[in-house]
């Protein structure tokens, strides 16, 4: 398969504290890939690893074939940061045709892009007047409207509505259908079942690397809150009933 | 450095500052109400013979110094603010490069500095009287240039500040000092040797000279030619550096 993120033993070291202990796997593309953890697993560091904005302790990141972080892959890849990074004292609209414009693009891609994310209705209003919701999905539309080959999202969907969610993720799988390669971080589970393919981190370890199905198989449940807690149980230490999986 | 990534920059800040109607309205009142200040205090000093009259020589220095201080602050703060927000660190995985950026800052400022320039210059003018041997364009036009300074040093150290407590306590290190030995207060001539090395490393001391220079003389002189170009490249140097301490990469 053609991997659009191949990453090798990359270990990050943050604030003297080992976040990222060897990481491996690899992220197809023209596939929504989920990354899956626990609050503090290590999940925007390993996001931030594949940008090119973190420092490595050690390993490799290959994005689009070439190392991360390379000034050519500027141009391909979009990141949404978690906490949304988009100017407070500007409108939407302004917002997303200042991004527009660094990557190329013009109005019409910048209203589009707004349209996207359902904030059609709020364009001219400026962003530190929305709601955290709105704010975040101001900060997707900014992430999306240079149209990469690689979307890199930091918990897209915390604090959406359910239709809105269902919206964004049926939007998501549109742009995967389309060639794009989405990488998806989020620590709700309900979300994992509807990626074409998971990354499970916990405590900077890649604990599962397969599709959702497989995962289920693996842990002989279905319900894939369960299954992870089987594989979470039976990579500790002690007694160990399901086999770990681990491609 | 890209011309369509520059100039969506420029108008990018340009926009954030016309969200902002009150900084605009102190950028543009503030300067005139200061000098309008000053031309009071002054008003009943006797003037010495044959010299400028004692608010002439002030005025003509503010109209410098504002724009330089005022930028310094509004620069340090906006980066500051690009860089909590986590914008900064979201434009550095775009296309943008770094100078882009920072020239961006540099052009809309200095933008915004010229509009507070020429206010206060017609005011100091038409409503004071303020008089200079040199035309009043050479004094707008050098305090732009101070104004860009300020941009580009409140650019540099803004990059040592972590919260906005540390980048406003920049103010008293970066800026006062050069406001004391600039030659407002006592001539340059007359400060001690190291106090005078100072100044000549300060480049405040050189746009004030300049500004000096305009004052006393009909013609552009050949020291303020040499000024200009003094303080211009303090400015390339500072931007240069703070493109130096932009890391894309953090821990």
């Amino acid at each position: 398969m053609d991997d659009a993120i191949v990453v090798r033993d990359l270990l990050v070291d943050r604030g003297g504290r080992r976040v990222l202990d060897g990481i491996s796997c690899t992220v197809p593309r023209g596939a929504v890939t989920g990354l899956l953890g626990p609050s503090g697993s290590g999940k925007t560091t390993f996001m931030r690893a594949v940008v090119g904005v973190q420092v490595v302790t050690g390993g490799t990141v290959t994005v689009l074939g070439e190392p991360a972080g390379t000034p050519a892959l500027r141009r391909q890849v979009g990141y949404l940061t978690q906490a949304p990074s988009v100017y407070a004292d500007l409108t939407v609209r302004e917002n997303a045709r200042y991004f527009a414009a660094l990557h190329g693009r013009g109005r019409a891609e910048a209203d589009q892009a707004i349209s996207d994310v359902g904030l059609a209705r709020a364009a001219s209003q400026l962003v530190g007047t929305l709601s955290g919701g709105q704010r975040s999905r101001a900060s997707l539309a900014c992430a999306l409207v240079g149209e990469p080959e690689l979307v890199i999202l930091d918990e897209p969907t915390v604090g959406q509505d359910p239709v809105l969610r269902a919206d964004l993720w049926a939007r998501f799988h549109a742009m995967a259908a389309a060639g794009t390669t989405l990488l998806v971080s989020s620590h709700v589970m309900d979300e994992a079942a509807r990626c074409d393919r998971l990354l499970l981190i916990r405590e900077g370890r890649l604990i599962a690397d397969d599709s959702p199905a497989a995962i289920r198989a693996a842990a002989g449940v279905d319900d894939l809150d369960e299954a992870f807690l089987r594989l979470i149980r039976a990579g500790e230490p002690g007694p160990a009933t399901a086999g770990r999986e681990a491609s | 450095m890209n011309p369509r990534i520059l100039a969506a920059t420029t108008g990018r800040i340009l926009r954030q500052l016309r969200h902002d109607r009150r900084t605009i309205a102190l950028l543009v009142v503030v300067p005139s109400a200061l000098l309008t200040l000053v031309y009071f205090m002054y008003a009943d000093q006797p003037t010495p013979p044959g010299q400028p009259s004692t608010f002439d020589r002030i005025a003509l220095v503010m109209l410098g110094i504002f724009p330089f201080v005022i930028m310094f602050l509004v620069t340090s703060i906006a980066m500051l603010r690009e860089r909590t927000s986590g914008t900064l660190e979201r434009l550095l995985t775009t296309p943008l490069g770094k100078l882009d950026l920072l020239f961006g800052y540099g052009i809309a400022f200095g933008l915004a500095a010229a509009v507070q320039a020429a206010v206060a210059a017609g005011v100091a003018y038409w409503i004071f009287d303020l008089d200079t041997a040199g035309s009043s364009g050479l004094v707008i036009g050098i305090a732009v240039i101070d104004a860009v300074l300020g941009v580009a040093l409140g650019l540099f150290c803004s990059a040592f500040a972590r919260t906005e407590f540390q980048a406003v306590q920049f103010l008293p290190v970066v800026v006062v000092p050069q406001l004391l030995l600039c030659g407002l207060f006592v001539a340059r001539d007359q400060m001690a040797g190291w106090l005078q090395a100072l100044s000549d490393a300060f480049p405040l001391s050189y746009a004030i000279e300049a500004l000096q220079e305009v004052g006393a003389n009909a013609e552009p002189t050949g020291t303020m030619w040499r000024d200009v170009v003094v303080v211009l490249g303090a400015v390339v140097l500072a931007l240069v550096l703070a493109a130096a301490t932009l890391r894309r990469r953090s821990g």
